[in-house]
This record gives C-alpha cells, sequence and structure tokens, in this order.
C-alpha cells in the first residue's frame, strides 16, 4: 500500500509538485500519464526518496518514506526502479549488471545469485546475453536487463520512468510485453508512460497529472472513454 | 666525432647514477601510491555532501573545505618551496630528539640521521601530488552520468558501495590518461628534492659535475635516462588505455 499525502516538491522556485495526495494498493497497476514538464517523473522519483519530498508524507508499506529516520537503502531494497535511459552499468556484464544488489545488499551467495540472474534473464528472453556488455545491447535488449536487475532484489513495488521513451520504435513491443507480464503477479507497479494503448491494456487504473497535480484519476475506461475534465480532454485528443 | 663527449665521467660515477636511479624509481613510486591513496579521499572529500539532516554542517566544516583548502594550498604554491617547508620545518617538528610530536628519543635520532632526507623528499611528493590527484579523482567521478548513481542508489547500494563498485571502477579508466602524465610530472618533479641533500638522479649528476667540472656528460646522461623512463611510463599507461578501452 502506498498513500501520499499533500506532496511537495520545489525546482528552485518553480513548484513542480502541488499537493499531491493520492492510494495506492498492493497489486494494482497504475499508470501515470500527462504532458511533459507535469511532474509525472518527479513524483515518481519521490516515491523511492530518489528527489526528496519538501511537504507531505509519503508511505510505502512499512516504510515512511519523508522521515529523515527511515533507512533509505533498506526502503530503494524493497522498492525497484527502471530509468528511461536503462541506466546499465557500462563495465559489467547483463549477469553481472543483475547479481551486483542481490550480492552487496542482501548478502546472496555468488552461487545463488548467478542462478537467480541466469532465471531472470531467461524470464525477459536473454538467456544468451548473459555475458554481453551493455553496449554490445540494443536498447530493447539493454532496458530488459535492466528490468531484470530490478527484479533481482525481489521487490515489492517497481516503479518504471518512461521505460519506452528512450527506444527506438521498434523495440518498444518486446519491452512493454515484458512489464506487461510482470503485472498482477503479486507486485505494485506505478508505470510513467506515453504508451496509451499499453496503459489501457495493462493499467488497473490510470492517473492523469497536469501541472505538478493529479488531475484525475481512474479506470482506463473512464479517463480513455469518458474523461471528466476538460484537461484531461485536451490532452487525450492531443496524443490519441 | 663524440671526442668531446668524456664518457669515462659516466663510467666512474656509474654506480651513484644507479643508486641515484633507484632512489628516484622509489621516490616516485612512493609518491604515486601515498598521493593516490590520499588524493582519492581527498578528491572524496572535495564534493561530500549532505543536503538534509545533521551531518550537513559537519560534513562541510570538517571534510568539505579542509579537502578544499588542502588541494587549493598545494596546486598553489612551489613544490620547491614546499620540499624546503616539509624538511626543515615539519619533519623536525614531528620527529625530533627531544620533544618531535610523533617520535621521540633515541629512535628520532636514528631515523633522521640514515632516513631524513628521504622521509622529508618521499612526504613532499606525496602531500603535493595528492593536490594533483584529488583533482583527477574529482573529475573523473563528477564525469559519471548522474544515472549511476541514481541506479545504485535505487537497488538499495549505500554511498559507499555504489562509489566502490559503481562510480570508481568507471572513473578510473577515464583517469587513467591524466594519472599517466601525473606519474611522469613526479618522476620529473623528483629531481627538486636533491635541494635537501637527497641522493637521487640529480643529485648523482652534480656530484658527478663538481668532481670534474665537466656538465654536459653528467646531465645529458640523466636527461637520457629520464626521457627512457617517461616513455616507458606513457607506453604502460597507453597499453592500460587500450586495455579497459571497453567504455
Amino acid at each position: 500500500m502506498i498513500r501520499v499525502k499533500d506532496l511537495q516538491k520545489f525546482f528552485g522556485e518553480k513548484q513542480v509538485l502541488k499537493d499531491i495526495s493520492c492510494e495506492i494498493q498492493d497489486n494494482e497497476v497504475i499508470c501515470v500519464i500527462g504532458p511533459s514538464g507535469s511532474g509525472k517523473s518527479t513524483f515518481l522519483r519521490c516515491l523511492n526518496a530518489l528527489e526528496k519530498a519538501q511537504g507531505g508524507n509519503i508511505e510505502l508499506n512499512k516504510f515512511q518514506v519523508t522521515s529523515p529516520q527511515t533507512d533509505l537503502n533498506g526502503l530503494r531494497a524493497h522498492v525497484g526502479m527502471v530509468f528511461q535511459r536503462f541506466n546499465l552499468f557500462p563495465h559489467m556484464t547483463a549477469l553481472q549488471n543483475i547479481r551486483l544488489a542481490p550480492e552487496k545488499v542482501s548478502g546472496v551467495s555468488a552461487i545463488e545469485s548467478e542462478k537467480q540472474a541466469r532465471e531472470l534473464l531467461k524470464r525477459v528472453g536473454l538467456t544468451e546475453k548473459a555475458d554481453a556488455y551493455p553496449h554490445e545491447l540494443s536498447g530493447g535488449q539493454q532496458q530488459r536487463v535492466a528490468i531484470a536487475r530490478a527484479l533481482a532484489m525481489n521487490p515489492q513495488v517497481i516503479l518504471f520512468d518512461e521505460p519506452t521513451s528512450a527506444l527506438d520504435p521498434e523495440m518498444v513491443g518486446e519491452v512493454l510485453d515484458v512489464i506487461k507480464s510482470l503485472a498482477h503477479q503479486g507486485r505494485t507497479m506505478v508505470v510513467v508512460t506515453h504508451e496509451m494503448g499499453f496503459a489501457r491494456q495493462v493499467a488497473d487504473r490510470v492517473f492523469f497529472m497536469d501541472e505538478g497535480q493529479i488531475v484525475e484519476t481512474g479506470t482506463p475506461g473512464e479517463i480513455f472513454d469518458h474523461p471528466k475534465t476538460a484537461r484531461t480532454r485536451a490532452f487525450l485528443s492531443k496524443v490519441l | 666525432m663524440f671526442s668531446w663527449f668524456r664518457s669515462d665521467i659516466i663510467v666512474e660515477y656509474f654506480p651513484l647514477f644507479m643508486q641515484g636511479l633507484v632512489t628516484t624509481l622509489q621516490l616516485t613510486l612512493i609518491g604515486v601510491a601515498g598521493g593516490t591513496a590520499l588524493g582519492l579521499l581527498l578528491g572524496l572529500g572535495k564534493i561530500s555532501r549532505v543536503e538534509h539532516g545533521p551531518w550537513r554542517i559537519p560534513v562541510l566544516v570538517f571534510i568539505r573545505w579542509p579537502s578544499q583548502l588542502y588541494v587549493t594550498f598545494f596546486r598553489g604554491t612551489p613544490l620547491f618551496v614546499q620540499i624546503l617547508l616539509i624538511h626543515f620545518a615539519l619533519v623536525p617538528l614531528l620527529i625530533h630528539q627531544d620533544d618531535g610530536w610523533l617520535i621521540r628519543g633515541e629512535w628520532a635520532s636514528y631515523l633522521k640521521r640514515e632516513y631524513g632526507a628521504f622521509i622529508s623528499g618521499s612526504l613532499a611528493l606525496i602531500l603535493n601530488s595528492a593536490a594533483y590527484i584529488a583533482e583527477i579523482f574529482r573529475a573523473g567521478i563528477q564525469s559519471i552520468d548522474r544515472g549511476q548513481t541514481e541506479a545504485a542508489r535505487s537497488l538499495g547500494l549505500d554511498y559507499f558501495q555504489t562509489m566502490k563498485s559503481v562510480i570508481i571502477p568507471q572513473a578510473v579508466r577515464r583517469m587513467l590518461p591524466p594519472l599517466g602524465n601525473e606519474a611522469i610530472m613526479l618522476l620529473k618533479d623528483s629531481s627538486l628534492v636533491s635541494a635537501i641533500g637527497l641522493a637521487e638522479l640529480a643529485y648523482a649528476a652534480r656530484t658527478a659535475a663538481g668532481a670534474h667540472a665537466r656538465y654536459w656528460e653528467p646531465y645529458l646522461f640523466i636527461s637520457a635516462i629520464y626521457l627512457v623512463i617517461t616513455m616507458i611510463l606513457s607506453y604502460g599507461v597507453s597499453c592500460l588505455e587500450r586495455k579497459y578501452k571497453t567504455v
């Protein structure tokens, strides 16, 4: 369960998140849509404290994200994140990228972590790329490795920050297929995305954000077919 | 054709030159090793920052500012002056028969008699190169994309794990060329410690020159030695660069 109350964030003078409040249930898949600069990514990054909230509070399962006493490393081990630009470690092979956190953070043995990493690679369809370095992989393959890396810590929540925005169009599908396969497997997923078709298909609920606020929330059917606010309608008319 | 070149002077003083070479190499090695260790700490110190919480001020006052001050001082004053300051002022303060801060008594006078100039010389080279290497580390670390830190931290790695496993291995590859340059500079700058009577290459040349009042032979000879070592060093660095060129 993620509970956000009156979340505020400023970049300098500019307020990028304006009193955001929402609740996300366990095992729910949320897609966050909205125009560029609406605060979607910042909102997501506040959830694992990559960005420090400046007002309000966030509760994520047993973690008080916004409290200064919180063990942020423990929180982040519990919350996976997949980045727009993959951010794989370029000096490590795919397998090493996946093994790093289980070994360093959870103290998993080398044998166990390798076995698990190979299983994860199989799951994202990259069994044969275990020993490839990131620069030897296509964008889509890199992003699938990055997803496997996030899964290696067996997180209860996974955050996806525009996971297909940096990909060539022909690679978007393979990454979305992997993300779809993770939905409703006992994990909460929050996906910031511009892929409306994907959001409609996978999301339990869609959050529409604009100018630092969550303007409207609802099931994909409600948001896409019967948007209530003018801002939602204006946005959807541009992207659909 | 080279009859003016009295190679017999080189032959006569050859053992002294070789001893000097060994000392020069020792100084360079100690300078690079010590300077790298201290430079890494200083480099991390220079960019250390805690954004919130009770550690913000202590980190700033006791880590960041002193590191910056240190680098400013050692880069902003001549190495020659630093060597004199360390040999004649700092080391006597630390190692003294009667009231040394670190070492006293018999042991102190023995150290000073046998190794005085070597201790001061290597200390000066370590302290000086650390300032330059700190800048190399800082630039190397800051050149790594922020996304790398974010990815590592979002997996639950702490600051030091992130530095050790993710940032520094990548930064080191970028730092190899400037670190190689620094080693070459250090090799050449080590000749300055002859001023405090440490018998390295330049000192050997001065001795040979003084004995025969001949200057071309000894100084050309040690120039050739310096040149050969710097060329070997640059070759070694370029091999390393090629080896790690995967990124």
